[in-house]
């Protein structure tokens, strides 16, 4: 059966690379905290579980993932109904602002809220410095556009005559919404919620920059301990709980996916009415909440010893105050670029071959689990602790065959499998949603395969590509967990010069950190602006 | 030669969808499979196209065994019940798409997109983009497309079961004829009779996943092969056992049938009639009344009555047979499954 052969060798590509630059270097590190001296040693990880230490971050981890994840969810739903249910002028800005903290630079939100609650910023005055609120800030912040744009895909594909139907038959208009309309939204809402609390339970950098030493979640303590303390065996065990609990909710969010009827129809979208009132304020608060900390970004980065300066930017040609960098900013911008371009390139390869294996429908029931095996797999690298994959890295391809230390494609290679599923995300619904018929209409006309990719499949997905493409870049223009691993110091990307600056003593390296951060919060606003024209709605959404 | 399937299985798990089917497809005329969905029709006209791959069975074309040979270069062309054209291309891109894919000369592909749009009743179409054609236009179009480099077989699935009914009837009419005007050899699957006889030359019928029955139009719909098949050719009822040889002795001294289809025609009231029946129940419709009957000797039945005498229910009437309208199904010996 060649078509079947076709498939397989086609899977081999992803799953090999998948292999070599995930699973093996995620294995190499457990490995080395299980067998620390050759052999297994299961009772120092358990023994692990039991401090107390170990207690107290695993439950900040949950519970603030948890808030947050609520938080998320209850904000992001009526703005889902405003920024995709109604029409006006102005949407497609919002809806822009609204996605674009999810690309933007962990460590520069990092920045924005610890400029914004530190003395002399703007919530100075509330003295949340060293408490959680920030880091819970951040979370929001990072994951409302994921419920908004996951919720929003699926409700802008809603059919409104069951709505319709519902209000004929005598439902009022909240009866109609907890009857008809929640149930159908209830997949996407349960599937960005697991996804968005697997975001927060993996959240580094905004930990890593507003936790300080009081709070550490699971993320952070991993790389505290691989990095500080040199605990490899204490590492694993919360790599391996991480992974574990991951793979539960990756299966489940899998689950509710399944549930979601895809884009069947574009309802048309009305305009706001008097009622939209409370809901239309409740859009416009979040959007304020989201602009606040990128405002006041910029408007710190302008300030200079009580005056307006462009000082900031200029230092950003040097190497920081003392010294605090080895290279100037403005290498660690170009290198930026460089690595995003290769990085998002190689996302799109694999990616593209992912989604269009995961977007055939096979009849028998073995291949069908086959095809979901494949799916759920390339979705793991979302959840993995992109700190156990970048120091996976550093200890697994360090030796021949496979010896990439010094090679400068470690680090794309790194971001690409981070952006990978998110390409996958955007691509696979609209290679979906193309009716098998058309490929078979056009093949039974004498379109070989190929032709087929070209005439039917192309047509309808390059906007999708072209969106994947941007995405991958912007994600990998702001990736800081693995790349603060594999970056050599000589050759840092943007995100870890800004790191780097905030970690030096000095008002002007911090001044120098904030100009940097706005500059890569304007390269990935501006990839991701270019991306949302392409109106693909599968961005972004889960 | 043309097309000849022998003992075709297709499985999907543990059920056949396609349960050892033989059946021919001669070149030059419409062959339609009649079945209702869950038949195992479409499935059939699947595994002709290259589109699914049987368990079990050969496929030839001409002799040429077809499971090596992919969809695209089996030199069919499969038309769907929804048309399946290309949205992002216009009509003329659609309908010159199997000409382009064959590297024909712009000069010659345009000229027969022309053609196409012409036979087809659509000519100037071909600047429209599909998404401003109706149901009726979009299929004209899918059907140009399908002509448009001659397959050697055209398979066409439900292709008017979409269309509301006056548009079928008459794009019915319309595909007859054009497929008539090409000398097209075709495959035609459905679950509408009435589409099935208004196309085909030829008549398959399919239940459960076998063939119940196959031959000429004529052959077919005057010898139904039981039952089943008779009602599902669209006879009113069927009669048999006592009642089978009472009304048998009436009209057809000499045959030997023990089982009988008539169509809701064939019982009509007439005042001189040899048989008495009660009326159950009587709807207007423009052309006559039609009745539900219970015939003395006979049992019910369904019959007609002119719609200038009215009748009530409960009445007592007379009715006759109009010996034409019935078909005697054939006796069970000859009921297996055609082996060629």
């Amino acid at each position: 059966m060649p078509r079947r052969t076709g498939a397989v060798v086609l899977a081999a590509i992803p799953l090999a690379v998948l292999v070599v630059f995930f699973l093996y270097p995620v294995a190499g590190m457990l490995d080395r905290g299980l067998r620390p001296d050759g052999h297994l040693d299961l009772g120092g990880v358990l023994d692990v579980l039991t401090r107390p230490r170990v207690h107290r971050v695993l439950w900040f981890t949950v519970w603030s993932a948890g808030l947050a994840t609520a938080l998320a969810v209850l904000l992001g739903v009526p703005v889902a109904f405003v920024l995709h249910r109604l029409r006006f002028r102005g949407q497609g800005l919002l809806r822009a602002v609204v996605v674009l903290p999810f690309v933007l630079p962990t460590v520069v939100v990092g920045v924005a809220f610890r400029q914004l609650i530190a003395q002399g910023g703007l919530l100075g005055g509330l003295d949340l410095d060293g408490t959680p609120v920030a880091i819970l800030g951040a979370l929001v912040f990072f994951n409302v556009g994921v419920v908004v744009r996951t919720v929003g895909a699926l409700w802008e594909g809603l059919d409104h005559r069951a709505e319709e139907a519902a209000a004929a038959l005598g439902a009022t208009p909240r009866q109609v919404f907890t009857t008809v309309t929640l149930p159908a939204l209830l997949p996407g809402i349960v599937s960005a919620a697991s996804v968005v609390f697997l975001f927060c339970s993996t959240a580094f950098g905004v930990v890593l920059t507003l936790g300080g030493l009081r709070y550490a979640n699971v993320e952070t303590e991993i790389y505290l301990l691989t990095t500080q303390e040199l605990d490899l065996t204490s590492a694993a065990a919360l790599s391996i709980l991480q992974l574990l609990v991951i793979t539960v909710l990756l299966a489940g969010s899998h689950r509710a996916r399944r549930g979601a009827v895809p884009h069947a129809h574009t309802a048309a979208a009305r305009r706001p009415r008097r009622g939209d009132a409370g809901l239309v304020l409740l859009t416009a608060a979040v959007v304020g909440f989201l602009l606040t900390p990128m405002v006041s970004l910029v408007v710190a980065s302008l300030r200079d010893q009580g005056g307006w300066s462009l000082q900031h930017y200029r230092d950003l040609q040097g190497d920081g105050e003392g010294n605090a960098l080895l290279v100037t900013a403005t290498t660690g911008l170009t290198h930026s670029l460089l690595v995003a371009v290769q990085a998002a390139s190689f996302a799109l390869l694999l990616g593209v071959l992912v989604a269009f294996l995961v977007s055939r429908r096979p009849r028998s029931p073995g291949a069908e689990r086959l095809r979901a095996l494949f799916d759920g797999v390339f979705m793991l690298p979302l959840g993995v602790s992109a700190v156990t994959l970048g120091f996976g890295f550093l200890i697994t391809l360090d030796r021949p065959p496979l010896d990439l230390r010094t090679s400068p494609l470690l680090v794309p290679i790194a971001q690409a499998m981070v952006a990978l599923p998110l390409v996958v995300r955007t691509v696979a619904p609209v290679l979906s949603s193309i009716d098998p018929r058309q490929r078979e209409a056009a093949a039974s006309l004498g379109a070989g395969p190929l032709r087929v990719l070209r005439d039917v499949d192309l047509p309808l997905a390059w906007r999708s590509l072209l969106a994947a493409t941007g995405f991958a870049f912007a994600v990998s223009l702001g990736e800081f967990g693995a790349t603060s691993f594999l970056a050599r110091d000589d050759h840092p990307t943007l995100p870890v010069v800004i790191f780097r600056l905030i970690s030096h003593p000095g008002e002007a390296n911090f001044g120098m950190a904030t100009a940097a951060s706005v500059v890569l919060a304007v390269a990935t606003t501006s990839v991701m602006l270019l991306v949302e024209r392409l109106r693909v709605s599968s961005v972004g959404a889960f | 030669m043309g097309l000849e399937i022998r003992d075709l299985t297709v499985r999907f798990g543990e059920t056949a969808a396609v349960d050892d089917v033989s059946l021919d497809v001669p070149t030059g005329a419409v062959t339609a499979v009649l079945g209702p969905s869950g038949s195992g029709k479409s499935t059939l006209l699947r595994v002709v196209a290259g589109l699914e791959t049987p368990s079990a069975g050969r496929v030839s074309y001409d002799g040429e065994d077809l499971a090596p040979v992919p969809t695209h270069r089996r030199g069919f062309a499969l038309m769907f019940q929804d048309g399946q054209l290309f949205g992002h291309a216009d009509v003329g891109r659609n309908v010159g798409y199997p000409l382009r894919l064959r590297h024909r000369p712009a000069g010659e592909v345009r000229a027969r997109v022309d053609e196409l749009l012409d036979l087809v009743g659509l000519a100037g179409y071909a600047e429209r983009m599909p998404a401003t054609l109706s149901g009726g236009e979009r299929q004209r179009v899918a059907l140009a497309r399908a002509l448009a480099v001659e397959p050697r077989l055209l398979l066409l699935d439900e292709p008017l079961s979409a269309l509301d009914r006056g548009l079928r009837e008459r794009l019915a009419g319309d595909l007859h004829d054009i497929l008539r005007a090409a000398g097209t050899t075709a495959l035609l699957v459905t679950h509408d009779h009435e589409e099935a006889f208004a196309i085909a030359d030829r008549m398959v019928v399919m239940r459960d996943g076998a063939v119940v029955q196959d031959g000429s139009l004529d052959e077919v719909w005057s010898r139904p092969a039981d039952a089943w098949a008779a009602r599902f050719l669209g006879y009113a009822s069927v009669v048999s056992g006592e009642a089978a040889l009472r009304l048998r002795e009436r009209v057809d001294p000499g045959a030997d049938w023990t089982e009988v289809a008539l169509r809701r025609s064939a019982i009509r009231v007439s005042e001189d009639g040899p048989f008495a029946a009660t009326v159950l129940a009587a709807r207007m419709t423009p052309e006559q009344l039609r009745l539900d009957l219970d015939v003395d000797g006979l049992g019910p039945l369904a019959g007609v009555a002119e719609t200038n005498r009215s009748v009530s229910v409960g009445e007592r009437v007379h009715v006759s047979v109009v010996t034409d309208r019935l078909a005697p199904l054939r006796p069970a010996d000859g009921r297996s499954r055609r082996t060629p």
